[in-house]
């Protein structure tokens, strides 16, 4: 049961984009469209979980001195191995979304589950947390993504619902910042009349 | 005529936080004075700087010739997060005043992606010693430029009557939106 609560909290109550304002650079940097901020948040969701497990299994064995350079290296690690997949199996997508696939480790996500769960808690639920966190990280990138191609080329997943072009502006930069921008004052909004 | 096309180009027309979005923690994180805005942008350009030559280093004269460049990411971010703590132990031992200055957003910028983006985008556009060093200083000046300006701006968006749902991150980032639109003007200068 238990498990279930922390697999489920990380989707909305804390989810890590609209909620914690985590992991802003690939948020708004990959969300050109649907397909690019899903496969940006199944490759984070990938690392995440995986480290978590990992962190968890080592966390008795590592000094608490050197914790943090340690699942530094562990993260970097699993980024490596999934740089060298999608560079193999998906190398379109690993082309679209570019240096921001290296840069996960840098993700303040992943630094800050292992720190604040996963070097606490034991393997099942951290991976749940890990499963969770990065299910809400999807969801949100999938949904920016998503409103942005709606708005910026009248198309969805890449089928064209309408023959004119579409507001161009949202697929480029400031268009992320907009669409983010008002996607969190909705949350805002739902959020209030919740409570 | 070709480093003021690099100047240029990293300054303004691919701006590193309002068009490739790097460094967006610490552009929302630290622009509410402009004081420390300038602080952090500062504390940017002395590290990118740094850790731009060592990762040009590490690159071609250690990956390389072992031919394990798929360690980049690995390699990358470890020394780079001992460079930052390194260059803090020394700053504190060398000059407090700059240490007073510049100490506190130190060891944030080890997570400020801009950093490690800048590394490995410099490897990937295959650019010499020098140009590496201007590209990491426009950089972390054009950085250091939008967070001025938006600091500039949340000063002043204090004052304003904002509709609640809009208040603190939201409105911020629509600022940084139309930010971003001012800077596309740029686009066709290179």
């Amino acid at each position: 049961m238990k498990n279930i609560e922390i697999f489920t909290r990380g989707i909305i109550r804390q989810n890590p984009v609209f909620v914690l304002l985590l992991g802003m650079c690939p948020t708004l940097g990959t969300t050109t469209s649907a397909i690019n901020g899903m496969g940006m948040g199944v490759a984070t969701m990938f690392v995440l979980t995986m480290s978590n497990i990992a962190i968890s299994l080592i966390k008795n064995l590592v000094p608490g001195k050197v914790r943090i350079p340690a699942y530094i290296v562990v993260i970097a690690s699993f980024v490596t191995v999934l740089q060298l997949v999608m560079e193999a199996y998906v190398p379109e997508l690993y082309n679209t979304l570019g240096v921001f696939i290296p840069l996960i480790v840098v993700n303040c996500i992943i630094l800050g589950r292992a720190e604040a769960f996963a070097s606490k808690n034991n393997v099942m639920s951290s991976t749940m947390d890990g499963l969770g966190i990065g299910i809400g990280f999807t969801l949100s990138l999938t949904v920016l993504g998503a409103v942005r191609e709606i708005l910026g080329t009248y198309s969805i997943f890449g089928f064209k619902f309408a023959d004119t072009d579409g507001i161009l502006i949202f697929v480029l930069a400031p268009g992320a910042f907009i669409a983010l921008a008002y996607l969190l004052a909705l949350f805002n909004k739902f959020k209030a009349k919740l409570k | 005529m070709e480093y003021i096309l690099i100047i240029i180009g990293a300054i303004f027309v691919n701006n590193v936080v309002l068009a490739q979005f790097l460094g967006i923690c610490p552009f929302l994180g630290v622009s509410n004075k402009v004081s420390t805005a300038i602080g952090m942008g500062a504390a940017v350009i002395f590290v990118l700087t740094i850790a731009s030559i060592a990762a040009y280093m590490l690159q071609y004269y250690i990956l390389v010739p072992l031919g394990i460049e798929f360690m980049q990411t690995i390699v990358f971010i470890l020394v780079i997060a001992a460079l930052v703590q390194m260059v803090e132990i020394i700053i504190k031992k060398i000059s407090p005043s700059l240490y007073q200055a510049l100490g506190v957003f130190l060891p944030l910028i080890t997570t400020n992606c801009a950093v490690l983006g800048v590394a490995i985008l410099l490897i990937q556009k295959r650019l010499i010693l020098l140009e590496s060093i201007t590209y990491a200083v426009a950089t972390a000046a054009g950085f250091m430029l939008a967070l001025v300006l938006f600091a500039g701006i949340r000063e002043r968006l204090e004052l304003e009557d904002v509709p609640n749902e809009l208040k603190g991150v939201p409105i911020a980032l629509v600022t940084a939106g139309i930010l971003a639109m001012a800077f596309m003007g740029f686009s066709g200068l290179v």
